[in-house]
């Protein structure tokens, strides 16, 4: 039945020539190499970090205490005060900038990746989003000021959580994009096969399969926002009073510590270091809570 | 209860590639009817053009008429329907990464926004029997991933998946390939007793399988339907040279 001819006997290979113990070597050698190269790089990329982290814990932890998250900012030449407005007010308007910019920049990376493939549409939301990616963050400032700040003639926290989610909404919807893209074809079609309609596929399957690289894209978005001060400048633009109103003018960290750190008192100076610590820790603290709630559902030997 | 198919002059398309080429088949309601043939020869095309799978690729197309029963599933209801009344199970398993063995078994239920709890518990356990895994698996329905089960386990809870939406016919695309000797001929043994309440539609590129299973095969070839007669029959006595050739394993 099987017509493969036979094959001519295969000659003996030595593996233990000169050259081959010698090739040996080097790869061990390369593989020393290029894992220290590696430890090296990243040792490099991390150093500046903890550098940083230290700096500001050594500069600005002597200025914490109990005033700075109860207080509002001391009028010049007092002593004391705190940026307890600051802190609820960059609160306040990053979640407003969430809340906007997150389902959209969802929405935007499910029609990319589940409905938009080819389509001219699809090809332009794509360039727009890569193009807003790169626009500086201050002509974000301007932009909103003169779309939403000049008719309503006043700055507002509204404003400013509009700014933010503007400059969210391109890194959520590409890797949203990329995410959706990493599930494999067959999943859809197991639930498409169960008569599952293709709305409800996308959202229970599709989007809860890609979920922890989607979650990673909306901290790294949100993360980015939380320090930007430029495009609050024009926007919610400070406030050195308490405010929770949504249009009205509110303080932020970002915006409290430009304050403080170009006055010329050694007292703000310190304030200044202490805002960019809590910031920075605020930051950490969101992240890290996201990540622990969103790995609690997870299964054993899922993936 | 399964219900019989009957398919007239199909034709289906991958862009301009013309992969079925006028199809005319009975399936009878109740029976495994198997499909086999060389690779490329439009097999999965056909099963995928039964259930309105052919449909989800944006280029491919089909024509003809395809009756379950009365029902002209390309006239006379929607895709979501007719893929719920006929189920299939793939080549390769995919179960749900993100989901529990109850909640993968649960999907087809869930998703469609069916909320009854005793009635969803009552359809896993029955479809998780049905399919030869309850005992395997009864005791961390929800703790672990339906993705941690082996692969062999996760083909049989495809297969409990497809069965808890209470389909009349099952589609199968080569459900065993690519599975270890063992579970494929448990897959077998579920086939065979499957098919008193469901019109099975098997692919399988295993001839003993076909052998094995159905009382009915058709031999495929460059997208046309060679020949369709008793499994019996074409095995021992085929009508079609080319048919002879194909399971003498002279080609393909």
């Amino acid at each position: 039945m099987s017509s493969t001819p036979m094959l001519p006997p295969r000659p003996p290979i030595d593996f233990d020539t000169p050259v081959m113990r010698f090739h040996r070597s080097r790869r061990k050698v390369t593989n020393i190499v290029v894992s220290g190269l590696a430890i090296l790089a990243t040792v490099i990329v991390i150093a500046p970090l903890v550098a940083i982290l230290v700096y500001l814990l050594y500069k600005g932890a002597s200025s914490l205490n109990f005033n700075f998250f109860t207080k509002i900012p001391a009028p010049v030449g007092e002593e004391g005060g705190g940026m307890a407005n600051s802190i609820v007010g960059s609160g306040i308007i990053l979640v407003l900038a969430s809340l906007m910019g997150i389902p959209i920049g969802i929405a935007a990376g499910v029609y990319l990746s589940e409905f938009g493939r080819g389509k001219f549409l699809a090809n332009a939301i794509r360039f727009t989003a890569d193009v807003l990616n790169g626009v500086p963050s201050i002509v974000m400032g301007i932009a909103i000021y003169s779309l939403i700040v000049m008719r309503q003639k006043h700055f507002s926290a509204f404003a400013g959580g509009v700014a933010l989610a503007i400059m969210m909404v391109p890194t959520i919807t590409r890797t949203t994009e990329e995410m959706l893209s990493t599930v494999p074809h067959a999943i859809r079609e197991a639930a498409l096969g169960l008569g599952v309609p293709k709305w409800r596929t996308v959202l229970s399957v599709s989007l809860r399969t890609a979920s922890p690289g989607i979650i990673t894209g909306c901290m790294l978005a949100f993360a980015r926002v939380a320090g930007e001060t430029a495009p609050l400048l024009f926007t919610a633009f400070g406030n050195q009073f308490w405010s929770v109103k949504l249009n009205e003018p509110i303080g932020a960290l970002p915006l409290q510590i430009y304050v403080y750190a170009i006055s010329p008192y050694d007292e703000w100076h310190r304030l200044a270091w202490a805002g960019s610590l809590v910031l920075i820790v605020m930051i950490m603290v969101s992240v890290t809570l996201v990540r622990v709630f969103a790995s609690r559902g997870a299964l054993k030997g899922g993936n | 209860m399964g219900v019989g198919i009957q398919v007239q002059d199909l034709n289906a398309w991958y862009g301009s590639t013309h992969t079925l080429q006028d199809i005319n088949l009975h399936i009878p309601a109740n029976h495994a009817t198997a499909l086999i043939g060389p690779s490329g020869c439009g097999k999965s095309t056909f099963v995928r053009c039964l259930n309105r799978m052919h449909e989800t690729n944006p280029i491919a197309r089909a024509t003809g008429v395809v009756k379950m029963g009365e029902l002209d599933i390309y006239k006379d209801a929607s895709p979501v329907e007719i893929r719920r009344r006929i189920g299939m199970v793939f080549q390769r398993p995919n179960p749900f990464p993100t989901m529990s063995i109850y909640d993968n078994v649960a999907s087809g239920l869930k998703l469609n926004g069916f909320r009854n709890r005793r009635i969803i518990d009552e359809t896993v356990e029955r479809s998780l029997k049905q399919a030869a895994l309850w005992e395997e698996v009864k005791d961390d329905l929800k703790k672990k991933s339906g993705a941690s089960l082996s692969g062999g386990q996760q083909q049989r809870m495809c297969i409990a998946r497809a069965l808890a939406v209470d389909p009349e016919v099952l589609l199968m695309d080569e459900p065993a390939s690519a599975l270890d000797p063992v579970s494929t001929s448990k897959i077998e043994d579920l086939i065979f007793q499957l098919k008193s309440q469901y019109t099975i539609v098997i692919v399988t590129h295993n001839m003993q399988q076909a052998a094995r299973v159905a009382e009915n095969t058709g031999f495929f070839l460059n997208g046309k339907m060679v020949e369709f007669d008793s499994t019996h029959k074409i095995f021992t006595n085929p009508r079609d040279k080319r048919t002879e050739d194909y399971i003498t394993g002279r080609f393909g």
